[in-house]
């Protein structure tokens, strides 16, 4: 390739990982930098060492994609360059910042493909920064890659298919889980038969899981309201309406989540459009079916670019990497593609029909109260958002940063920014595609003031 | 839409300089429409460092700075809140004997305008300063100055002059602007003409389009000031420190995060927007863990630049144009515009109403500038806006940095 | 009594640290957070309010469990090894 730097992948998970197993494929060799000690992504995370769970306990159903990615990236090994536990914090003209350890390494880039993944959405909640107060993501993640329970006695609350499966997972494991708390009504999940022809597996899954969780006594929570965490230095119970009626239960542990929200920082770094997603409430990166981006050479794949999950990403991945082959002047797979592009047409349109079962509670946020804390990094509550719009006049959640803090803190607002996004279109009744976007800022992620340059070990091109 | 709005003065800019003014003006009974290109106090106004120094500056700025000295503890009466000013004091640090001697001699060169400064030897500053590592040789303080967050201070006194009753456009850039036989008509956003007895042009790094729009062009250049703040830490710099010979700044405010400034960015592809190199943000945190050893285990959580107005001289441009009867400039600051703004703004009022000013201001003429000037014309209208903005609106952006 | 609970690795190898001054242990392939979590139910305290904090997303989004060591220095928990012989601090709020 003539000198040509080399294509780099963001994110070893199913997106990242067939991305570069089809860029190697073209006979192009992609640097694969990923956060995680190993490949996997947040769904199919390896633990450190091994224990004596199985793959099939630990990725349920999922066993065998989950072996197969592991399996697949392993066999890229000497045909890329991989750097784990690598955070990109900055990206701008073809040149991307790297912090390994307390070395900088920076890289010039040739196609960029974007696997950046998702964290849980929330809405804050009273009580939600104490201890033993886990997202369903932070929650899975225990159980799973370290082989511990967020307590013995569990609430799982919130929505999104993720709340099911957790509290399943976390009843297989043997703990008491003592209540599931879904904000949306039962009704809403009537909606998941109409997808019974699009993901037979899915739904089906998601109904066993219901299931064995009534056997074995589990309370299942439908339609709840104004959720309190109580606790002094730690979690000790919940509290919430149903109906018009207060209940409570006593717990130690609680995850908690209203489904995925993209992370989608870096896109933003590497200058590409954005658009507002009614479905996932949020502004996400433009991308085409290919996964193409409005910079040229920028492409996205996965969770990253909206949610829709771990198949999705595996094919968007290889997708995104085809049309950068295509867009190299390589030769490429035409029927592949489009394949894959009608793989990702279905999944999405199931995709849809998830939403309509696990809705976003919009509605909780005209009711929170003024001391719930917002902003867990910075400390700002409810009340003093409010303030803030109302004292300086702000319709605008780049405006609102600037004279609240929010989404100044150490996570740059992947915590809160979807909250106060609705917090504000609520308060001066703008809808929420009118109230901007937050631009994200470098670095995408806290790094250390003595991060020293380094050569890299080797000529990054090809 | 047309829509027409008919007013005492109009201000091109709705930054920290045309904020403050507008609030003045209002102040003495004038009507005001305060315009901005995207929200007031987005731009350098509300993203530069936070300084609120008076040492170091040219002896020519040091009455204006003054001026905005006596304002600055006086925030919360004038804008309700306090912009979270802290009169922490300026060191200006010295790392060699001739860094130390320049110091020395400012020091004596402004010895009758009431900085009171202070010179501190190497071992005293050790001692009262002992969080100050590096080579450092000595430095001299001002007592008197201090830091304040300009996204607070700049949003204030936007707000200020919108609760006093100016007519605070935001999203509405200038596209063109004709001095007619009344005043001047300025064409703005969709459809609004606003006429004005007099206007203000106070619109920063995009200011010098006007200026040459009325035939007086300024060398103006922009520059784009790379800062860094960290994680909240204990309390460690106790003032607000700058270096001799420039390379790095930096201040902590009380909810300890410290801020951390020394490089400049660069534009992105929409010359209006800029961001932070990675090699310049690398080396501003390398030399702030450097210079200042309690912050060797900090993090860095964002890095940010803004885009500013510059002048070759470093001085500003402020009074009157040299063309235009009714047309007063306000711009150029070049890197240090925070603490004079609020100056700056009482200044332009007085000028407004009185057509002159109690402080002197006379070395930032624009006419200081060699231009040939063109006869003036009493109707000087801009080529379809084209000149006025050289840098049009991006495509609904939707959020404007 | 800890924050969480472990279910596996029950037997692997002891890694040797110290939790606000007291001796503890915490098993191979413990992150940080793990290691603390299972013998506490703090990581450290809003600098803030000085509110009790001990994670939230375990993914390394949330940046709500960064920890002191002794030495000053400053570790994300979820997303760090636990190593033999570390000191972590989580009475104060910030770093030295």
């Amino acid at each position: 390739m003539n000198g040509r730097p080399q294509p780099l992948v963001v994110g070893a998970g199913p997106a990242g990982i067939r991305a570069a197993q089809a860029l190697v494929a073209a006979g192009l060799r992609p640097l694969v930098v990923d956060e995680a000690p190993a490949c996997g992504g947040q769904i199919y995370r390896q633990r450190l060492v091994p224990d004596e769970r199985s793959a099939r306990a630990l990725y349920g159903s999922e066993a065998e994609k989950a072996q197969a990615l592991h399996r697949d990236f392993a066999a890229l090994d000497g045909r890329i360059d991989y750097w784990p536990q690598a955070l990109l914090w900055n990206l701008r003209d073809g040149i991307a910042d790297i912090a390994v350890g307390r070395a900088n390494r920076r890289v010039a880039y040739d196609g960029l493909v974007l696997a950046t993944g998702a964290a849980d959405r929330v809405l804050p909640i009273p009580g939600w920064t104490l201890p033993g107060v886990f997202t369903l993501g932070g929650a899975q993640i225990a159980l799973k890659a370290q082989g511990c329970a967020i307590g013995s006695r569990v609430v799982f609350m919130g929505s999104g298919p993720l709340l099911y499966l957790v509290a399943w997972q976390y009843l297989k494991a043997g703990v008491d889980v003592a209540a599931v708390l879904d904000t949306a009504p039962f009704q809403a999940k009537l909606n998941l038969l109409r997808g019974l022809h699009l993901a037979p597996m899915v739904v089906l899954r998601g109904l066993r899981f219901t299931a064995e969780l009534r056997l074995r006594g589990v309370a299942l929570h439908y339609g709840v309201e104004d959720v309190r965490i109580e606790g002094q230095e730690r979690v000790a119970a919940v509290a919430w309406r149903q109906g018009g009626r207060e209940k409570r239960v006593a717990c130690d542990g609680i995850g908690y989540g209203l489904a995925l929200r993209s992370e989608t920082q870096l896109a933003d770094l590497a200058g590409c459009a954005f658009c507002f997603d009614k479905r996932d409430r949020a502004w996400l990166p433009q991308r085409d079916a290919a996964g193409r981006t409005s910079v040229a050479g920028v492409y996205l794949a996965g969770d990253g670019a909206g949610i829709a999950g771990a198949d999705a990403a595996e094919r968007a991945g290889e997708r995104a990497a085809l049309a950068l082959i295509e867009d190299r002047g390589l030769p490429h797979r035409r029927e592949r593609a489009a394949a894959l592009e009608r793989e990702l047409s279905r999944i999405g349109r199931f995709r849809e029909l998830l939403e309509t079962a696990f809705p976003f509670p919009a509605h909780w946020v005209a009711g929170l109260s003024d001391e719930t804390m917002l902003c867990r990094c910075e400390e700002i509550s409810v009340g003093e958002v409010r303030r803030a719009i109302g004292q300086f006049d702000i319709g605008e959640i780049n405006r609102l940063k600037a004279v609240s803090r929010i989404g100044m803190g150490r996570c740059q607002g992947r915590i809160c920014s979807s909250a106060a996004a609705e917090l504000l279109s609520v308060e001066t009744k703008r809808d929420l595609d009118t109230v901007g976007r937050l631009r994200a800022q470098a670095p995408v992620k806290p790094i250390p003031l003595v991060l020293v340059p380094a050569d890299l070990p080797r000529e990054a091109a090809e | 839409m047309s829509r027409r709005l008919d007013v005492d003065v109009a201000i091109i800019g709705g930054g920290l300089v045309g904020s403050s003014a507008a609030l003045a003006l209002r102040g003495m009974g004038m009507s005001v429409a305060l315009l901005d290109r995207g929200y007031c106090g987005a731009q350098a106004s509300g993203v530069n460092y936070g300084g609120v120094r008076r040492q170091a500056r040219p002896r020519e700025q040091l009455p204006l700075s003054q001026r905005a000295h006596a304002v600055w503890p006086r925030l919360t009466g004038l804008i309700g809140i306090d912009g979270e000013f802290m009169r922490s004091g300026h060191l200006k640090l010295a790392r060699s004997a001739a860094d130390m001697a320049s110091l020395e001699a400012y020091a004596l060169s402004v010895a009758d305008q009431g900085l009171g400064l202070e010179l501190i030897g190497h071992n005293d500053l050790r001692e009262r300063y002992p969080w100050i590592g590096g080579d450092i040789v000595g430095g001299s303080l001002c007592a008197g100055d201090g830091h304040a967050n300009p996204r607070l201070v700049s949003a204030g006194f936007a707000s200020a002059a919108r609760r006093a009753g100016a007519h605070v456009l935001e999203n509405t850039a200038v596209t063109a602007a004709i001095r007619n036989g009344a005043g001047f008509a300025l064409e703005a956003g969709d459809g609004l003409v606003v006429n004005a007895g007099m206007v203000i042009n106070s619109a920063g790094a995009w200011a010098g389009a006007f200026a040459e729009a009325f035939g007086e062009p300024v060398p103006l250049t922009r520059i784009y000031p790379t800062m860094v703040v960290t994680e909240p830490l204990a309390p460690i710099m106790t003032v607000n420190t700058g270096m001799e010979g420039g390379g790095i700044y930096a201040r902590q405010v009380e909810r300890g995060n410290c801020v951390v400034g020394g490089e400049r960015g660069l534009p992105l592809v929409d010359p209006d927007y800029s961001r932070p190199r990675g090699e310049g943000a690398l080396s501003i945190i390398n030399r702030a863990a450097e210079l200042f050893p309690g912050l060797r285990h900090a993090h860095a959580i964002r890095f940010w630049t803004g885009t500013e107005a510059s002048m070759p001289d470093h001085n500003p441009v402020i009074g009157a144009s040299g063309t235009t009867p009714g047309l007063f400039h306000a711009f150029g600051f070049s890197g240090a515009g925070f603490q004079i703004a609020p100056g700056v703004g009482e200044v332009l009022a007085e000028l407004v109403r009185d057509g002159t000013t109690t402080t002197p201001i006379e070395a930032f003429s624009i006419t200081r500038f060699d231009q040939r000037r063109e006869p003036l014309s009493s109707n000087h209208r801009t080529a379809d806006g084209s000149r006025a903005d050289p840098d049009p609106e991006p495509h609904h952006r939707g959020v404007l940095s | 009594m800890p924050l969480l609970h472990r279910i596996t690795r029950k037997g692997h190898a002891a890694i040797a640290f110290q939790l606000d001054g007291e001796p503890c242990e915490g098993r191979a392939g413990d992150t940080l957070l793990t290691a603390i979590l299972n013998h506490g139910e703090v990581l450290r305290r809003s600098e803030f309010s000085g509110s009790p904090r001990a994670g939230f997303c375990q993914m390394g989004a949330c940046q709500d469990c960064w920890v002191t060591l002794e030495s000053g220095e400053r570790l994300r928990a979820c997303t760090t090894a636990l190593a033999p012989g570390m000191r972590i601090v989580t009475r104060q709020g910030q770093a030295a």
